[in-house]
């Protein structure tokens, strides 16, 4: 037991925040999104699995009451009743945890959603490493399920801005999709630079001549915070944002990694089944044979704690990024 | 349900429990404090359960937690473990002097209950409605190895009562007649997004059970008398081959402590810094008022 003055670091799971202190926020964009959205389109309803306060869905339930279903904490028949809802002509959201969304609906997503590719859009709470409670509440392979599936659409946003623009387009799309929801206070990142959330697309950031990082999701975020720093040591980071993990923008990715410079992808998501192997084999597709360094969750069943704590044990921290990096540079 | 004859030894029991029952409550805010915030309600609402549990039905080895013939108490509602964790502290499974760690990093007391990290702990809860089908299997594993004596005690909450999942596991235990399984549900009328009864349906709960093919009971799950002569109920007509019970209890969140009983109920239940001395003093100032009352 801990003796020291220090601060204990505390899980405060359902709350949790990966924002840094001081850092620009949003709050619950996806919910404003949504409220947004369904002033333009008025097939769009939104329903959830006893999370709405817990996956923003709350600010559409307040902005169209009558357009929002409370399912009660019945995972399939989420899914299941969206899938029926989108066969009667509307445009469901459906949110619930990332983990309940890919592991206990799985099925009900597979054959009711997708292989009719209706339009529903499923939302998931807490991917990644997003909540310090153990393997029961952490996505860490959501990805790596939901890419086996057919005609699903899969999208990791950044930030608040990828949200709010991306919500729209997953409404507008045909087929299913499936978003690694940020909830709560998003940070506010990609204002700062070029840039619009096009569905499919990936887009260069920022150039660089020594090192290419391809990222999504929230490590987009730590990228840039790590081509800050890196800079310092000389090292020159180009950041390239994938945040359509399927399909995934094979052109702009492949272009950016056919060059010598040390590539790296950073996820927020284990190494199996998600962004990088997304990425390799969309080289070894083009015949591009590239050593291409992982930055990822590991192969396991992590820790519960902080989510600052487990970001560091588990490389994912800006901190821990630079470390990688000059390593691999020598 | 039968009234037990007020006996002497009847009534030393209760003030027994009734004492365990505070010094749980007094571990449940020792560790909300540490986190500043978290399931302390639910705790409080479901202390009483857990030392009748613990401190009343359930055979143990404090000494070895994998002693072959325990019985098995699997809490499916993974966000409980502050409440159970209490038990387990009172019970002299996990240390006093652990409670503190609560929900701190590389703790053996995650806010959610693992099997991995905390002695006594049988599964690994937090995704709600797993518990029951895993008692299911337990139940059916344990008879059929020739383990007749000991049962097994599923913790769920009303929650997961929403999950097709327990209603599954339900039928199963039915259809296996497994009167070696009971289960214990927290009726605390609480979910994540308000108030169980605005997030979905589930009554009559009572009758569900019944029409499921359980023994069921219901009853103030904040009442020690009337749930001790429960799961006194549910021990006579349990056994190997039978029906399994259900001890259906109404709580309250924050049961104990007024202030807190008479907070806006909340999933996750906001306590300032300087309340949680005013807790300790209402429960303890309860808890002497009614201790009299009893002389
Ligand atoms: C399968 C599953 N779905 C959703 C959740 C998220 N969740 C955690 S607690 C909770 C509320 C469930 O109701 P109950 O257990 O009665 O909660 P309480 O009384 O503590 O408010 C929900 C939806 C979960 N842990 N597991
Ligand atoms: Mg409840």
């Amino acid at each position: 037991m801990s003796t020291t003055a220090a601060p204990k670091l505390k899980t405060s799971a359902m709350i949790a925040s990966f924002a840094d202190p001081g850092q620009k926020t949003a709050p619950a964009p996806f919910g404003h999104a949504l409220a947004k959205a369904a002033e333009q389109d008025e097939r769009i309803v939104g329903l959830t699995a006893d999370l709405g306060k817990y996956t923003d869905m709350h600010i559409f339930a307040q902005a169209h009451p009558d357009r929002y279903f409370q399912m009660g904490m019945s995972e399939q028949l989420l899914f299941g009743a969206a899938a029926g809802m989108a066969e009667a002509g509307l445009t469901p959201f459906a949110s619930t945890y990332s983990v309940f969304a890919a592991r206990r609906a799985y099925d009900f997503i597979c054959l009711d959603i997708a292989e009719p590719n209706l339009n529903v859009n499923v939302v998931g709470g807490l991917p990644g490493l997003t909540t310090g409670y153990g393997p029961s509440h952490q996505a860490t392979e959501d990805m790596a399920i939901f890419r086996g599936m057919p005609n699903l659409t899969i999208v990791d946003p950044c930030d608040s801005i990828d949200i709010e623009q991306a919500v729209p387009q997953l409404a507008a799309s045909e087929g299913p999709t499936y978003l690694r929801l940020l909830r709560g206070k998003v940070p506010t990142v990609l204002d700062e630079y070029d840039y619009t959330f096009e569905l499919g697309k990936a887009k260069v950031l920022r150039g660089g001549a020594d090192v290419v990082f391809v990222s999504s999701g929230l490590m987009t975020m730590r990228a840039l915070q790590a081509a800050e720093l890196l800079a310092a040591h000389k090292v020159d980071v180009a950041v390239v944002h994938a945040p359509t993990i399927k399909p995934l923008d094979v052109d702009t990715i492949v272009a950016e990694l056919d060059t010598p410079r040390l590539a790296v992808t950073l996820e927020n998501h284990s190494v199996v089944g998600g962004l990088f192997e997304s990425v390799a084999s969309a080289l070894v597709r083009r015949g591009v044979s590239r050593r291409v360094v992982p930055v990822g969750l590991p192969d396991a069943f992590l820790d519960a704690g902080a989510l600052p704590t487990l970001h560091d044990r588990y490389g994912l921290s800006k901190e821990k990024i630079v470390e990688t990096v000059l390593a691999e540079l020598g | 349900m039968t009234t037990v004859a007020p006996t002497t030894a009847h009534a030393e029991r209760l003030e027994r429990l009734a004492e365990h029952a505070y010094n749980v409550r007094m571990h449940a805010l020792q560790m909300g404090e540490v986190q500043g915030q978290g399931y302390v309600g639910q705790a409080l609402g479901a202390a009483d359960m857990l030392t009748v549990a613990y401190m009343d039905q359930l055979r143990y080895d404090v000494a070895d937690e994998h002693w072959e013939g325990r019985d098995r108490f699997l809490l499916s509602t993974g966000h409980y473990a502050i409440g159970l964790y209490a038990a387990l502290a009172e019970a002299g499974i996990v240390p006093l002097e652990e409670l503190e760690t609560y929900g701190s990093d590389d703790s053996r007391l995650p806010m959610s209950g693992m099997a991995s990290y905390t002695p006594g702990m049988e599964i690994s809860g937090g995704s709600l409605g797993h518990g029951l089908t895993v008692a299911v299997g337990m139940a059916l594993g344990l008879r059929h190895r020739g383990l007749a004596e000991q049962r097994v005690f599923n913790f769920l909450s009303d929650g997961e009562l929403d999950e097709g999942s327990t209603w599954e596991a339900a039928m199963g235990a039915a259809h296996h007649r497994l009167g070696n399984l009971t289960a214990m549900v927290d009726m605390n009328a609480l979910q994540a997004d308000g108030p169980a009864q605005g997030v979905l349906r589930t009554e009559p709960v009572l009758e569900k059970w019944q029409a499921f093919g359980w023994h069921a009971i219901r009853v103030d799950g904040n009442d020690l008398p009337a749930l001790v002569d429960a799961f006194d109920e549910a021990r006579s007509v349990a056994q190997p081959e039978g029906k399994p019970q259900v001890i259906i209890c109404d709580t309250k969140v924050g049961s104990g402590v007024t202030m807190l009983e008479e907070r806006e109920k909340a999933h996750f239940m906001r306590i300032e810094e300087h309340e949680w001395a005013i807790c300790r003093e209402q429960l303890t100032a309860r808890y002497e008022a009614a201790k009299e009352a009893a002389r």
